[in-house]
């Protein structure tokens, strides 16, 4: 029987007004799993009519991890759209442009992206318009001042002799029609980057499930998987030739899905739909995969718990050597979500431990157990104790120096998700199955860990935290706070804009949130053009001292216009703040500004929720409030009366080099 | 208390088409309803073979021109589903 039971309605409150009050109980009382989807639909738009935004947010969430499906998205999809503007979202404008339907995977989209706070706005490109819409300043993918592109483009569109007319296709002609499809792409690229400073993501040209000659394929000098394989080699290098411009690896998603079962022939010939409704979901959470790096809403930390979550069984009453982690399965599958955690790890995602246990017991098993392969140094900071989740997690993000919106939130036990969702919304949870085994994958598949470029400093953080506790020890060994200034020996290295640094200035000015005076959010690509204009400086300081090396851990921007230089961006990554480094390097601006024949250093302080360790930095060192708007106050330094010194136990050099 | 097939069909269109469920009839077509068009009977055509975990053929996809000739479709395929 197709039939649904719904006898749970009569436990919820009848009138609407209650209801919002209600159910803001049930989910502070992690209640909610407790409502029936239908019950979870019914509430949404009762909270929506009576005006309840934040408990919507959660049960649309709720709603989406149990039925993340087109039904669900349809319905969601028209209640965020009610919700627009009242929410905590990041507005992210998406161009698709594409050579077949894709209109039943944008609801899809929108709603996949909300979990991650992220308010995608899409304009799709007409129906195989997108070469037209790419050459065509005027087109709507450049009105609609896109974020981001996507061009989305099947083979047997652009290169038909590859696709459905191989077996016609002459071998000694394939060379050829290789270069015009590259040339093509190439072409596409090089247009959308002359007319748009946004970020191009390009799917890679799939190959066909049953290629045109059956086995005989594998035995031709040039298969047909030979000639796709090679325009998407290519294609990859003529990405990387391109500031700005990902690959989505198509065809490598559709095989990871199973050719055949990726595509629906039926859909596809009458609807030009070539993936099956299940799929699209895939194809969705891929294009977020490089949308939430994009749009900076991406997790610094993920925070673990240890029982049941990084070995199977519990220590405080099965004993380091009865617990389950080990090469062997059912150790195994622990072991492969190790392995996960260390591989973020090494992309520079900081790994901490909450986990209610006694600290004695569960230290043992984190530096003796042989099957660890995460070990205390692993994990920038740890909560082993009996308090409240949420509590911990606040500690952690505060001695990590980040926001709690920073944090993801990983725990086998499904009331401690809730509570955290509840009291710490901001907080990512992230789901985990009954299964240990699938619990890599759900790691491996998080988009919120993923990063489209990788730094020197991405590699090292855990590291650089662990020096951090070295600092924080000889600090409470001192004095006074100048004592320890001077034991530090810190030495700033700055420098003008260099190839080798771009990436790294663009991600700090994405990612810093705190003590960053502007908090303007720029591209590889806006920092490479904004550096090429007259009179724009873009500085990038690197810092060292006796416990280690930081790697670049500020930026700042300058345009000089007549004789004043304006401060565009002035930031500094959160782990240096306090230890004057900001003084060095605005003194640097003072002092080159003034070499320079500027008369006045003037800078805008725009302030956010997170920017206030920034706030008096421009005042404290003798700028003046020279305006205010409702978005901040503009202050300016007078460099003929004076210049900002340089804090005297800091060196600074600064490196020559060309502009980029 | 059980939901019928009608009922199920009836939800799924008020969702893909956003109007209220109240609203749906069995006579509910696309010249009655005005976000019913080629591209939202596709959603509404790939959320039914979702909901129902069954695939339509070409031609039965043409012949869901009302909400009761889409609940009968289902009904019919559904039956035949469980008595082969």
């Amino acid at each position: 029987m197709n039939a649904v039971r719904s006898d749970r309605l009569s436990l919820l409150p009848k009138s609407v007004n209650g209801y919002g009050v209600e159910v803001e109980n049930m989910i502070l009382e992690n209640k909610t799993g407790d409502l029936s989807t239908e019950d979870l639909r019914r509430e949404i738009d009762s909270l929506i009519a009576s005006g309840s935004v934040r408990p919507v947010a959660a049960l649309i969430g709720e709603l989406w991890r149990r039925q993340p499906n087109l039904t669900s998205a349809a319905f969601l999809d028209s209640r965020i759209n009610q919700l627009r503007g009242r929410l905590h979202c990041l507005p992210f404008r998406v161009a698709i442009l594409r050579s077949f339907t894709l209109e039943p995977a944008i609801p899809l989209l929108r709603v996949a992206a909300f979990d991650y706070r992220l308010d995608v706005q899409v304009t799709l490109g007409a129906f195989n318009g997108y070469m037209h819409e790419i050459l065509d300043g005027e087109s709507s993918l450049y009105c609609s001042d896109p974020h981001a592109a996507i061009l989305a483009v099947r083979t047997a569109d652009i290169a038909p002799e590859l696709w459905q007319d191989y077996s016609g296709t002459a071998p000694t002609a394939v060379q050829e029609i290789i270069r015009r499809v590259c040339r093509d792409l190439e072409q596409a690229i090089l247009a959308f980057r002359q007319r748009s400073q946004a970020v191009l993501i390009v799917h890679t040209l799939e190959q066909p499930p049953r290629p045109a000659f059956g086995v005989l394929d594998s035995q031709l000098e040039i298969s047909q998987s030979d000639a796709i394989q090679t325009v998407n080699r290519e294609l990859r290098g003529i990405a990387r030739q391109y500031r700005g411009v990902y690959i989505l690896d198509y065809d490598a998603l559709m095989a990871r899905h199973g050719r055949l079962l990726w595509q629906d022939e039926g859909k596809l010939l009458t609807a030009r739909l070539p993936i099956a409704a299940h799929q699209l979901i895939h194809l969705v959470n891929e294009w977020l995969r490089l949308l939430i790096p994009l749009s900076g809403m991406t997790r610094k930390a993920l925070v673990v718990d240890l029982d049941n979550t990084l070995w199977g069984g519990v220590v405080g009453e099965d004993g380091i050597d009865g617990i389950k982690l080990g090469s062997e399965y059912p150790g195994a599958a622990y072991h492969a979500l190790q392995r996960a955690l260390l591989d973020l790890s090494r992309k520079g995602i900081l790994l901490a431990i909450c986990s209610k246990n006694n600290p004695e017991d569960a230290m043992e098993v984190l530096e003796k157990h042989p099957g660890m392969l995460l070990r205390p140094s692993d994990f920038a900071a740890m909560r082993i104790n009996w308090n409240d989740k949420p509590q911990n997690l606040r500690e952690i993000a505060a001695e990590l120096n980040i926001g709690v919106d920073s944090i993801a939130f990983l725990d086998d036990n499904p009331s401690e998700r809730e509570r955290v969702r509840s009291v710490l919304p901001e907080v990512l949870a992230i789901d985990l199955p009954e299964d240990p085994i699938q619990y890599a994958a759900v790691i491996r598949d998080c988009p919120a860990f993923e990063r489209l470029s990788l730094s020197e400093e991405d590699r090292k953080r855990t590291a650089f935290y662990a020096e951090q506790g070295e600092r924080a020890q000889a600090v409470r060994d001192f004095k006074s706070k100048q004592d320890f200034d001077r034991y530090l020996q810190q030495e700033g290295e700055i420098a003008p804009l260099l190839p080798q640094t771009l990436s790294r200035i663009s991600q700090l000015t994405q990612k810093t949130n705190q003590f960053n005076v502007t908090t303007r959010r720029y591209t590889e690509q806006q920092i490479a053009e904004m550096a090429a204009t007259p009179g724009c400086q873009v500085l990038s300081i690197r810092v060292k001292d006796r416990f280690g090396d930081h790697g670049i851990i500020g930026a700042a921007i300058t345009f000089d216009k007549a004789d004043v230089c304006e401060i565009d961006t002035f930031l500094l990554s959160c782990r240096v703040i306090g230890r004057s480094i900001e003084i060095a390097f605005l003194s640097h601006l003072t002092k080159s500004a003034k070499a320079r024949g500027c008369k006045w250093l003037s800078g805008w302080f725009l302030p956010t929720k997170k920017n206030a360790p920034a706030s008096s930095f421009l005042q404290q060192n003798g700028f003046e409030r020279k305006a205010q708007d409702n978005n901040g106050s503009l202050w300016v330094l007078d460099l003929q009366k004076r210049c900002v010194d340089c804090p005297e136990w800091i060196r600074i050099r600064v490196a020559d080099g060309g502009k980029l | 208390m059980t939901v019928t097939i009608f009922d199920q069909v009836r939800q799924i269109a008020s969702d893909v088409f956003v109007v209220p469920v109240e609203s749906i009839e069995a006579n509910s077509s696309p010249d009655t309803i005005e976000a019913w068009d080629s591209m939202t009977h596709l959603n509404l055509v790939l959320a039914l073979e979702e909901r129902f975990h069954l695939h339509l053929l070409p031609e039965e996809m043409e012949s869901m021109r009302s909400v009761g000739r889409i609940a009968a479709l289902f009904e019919s395929k559904l039956s035949r589903d469980t008595w082969t």
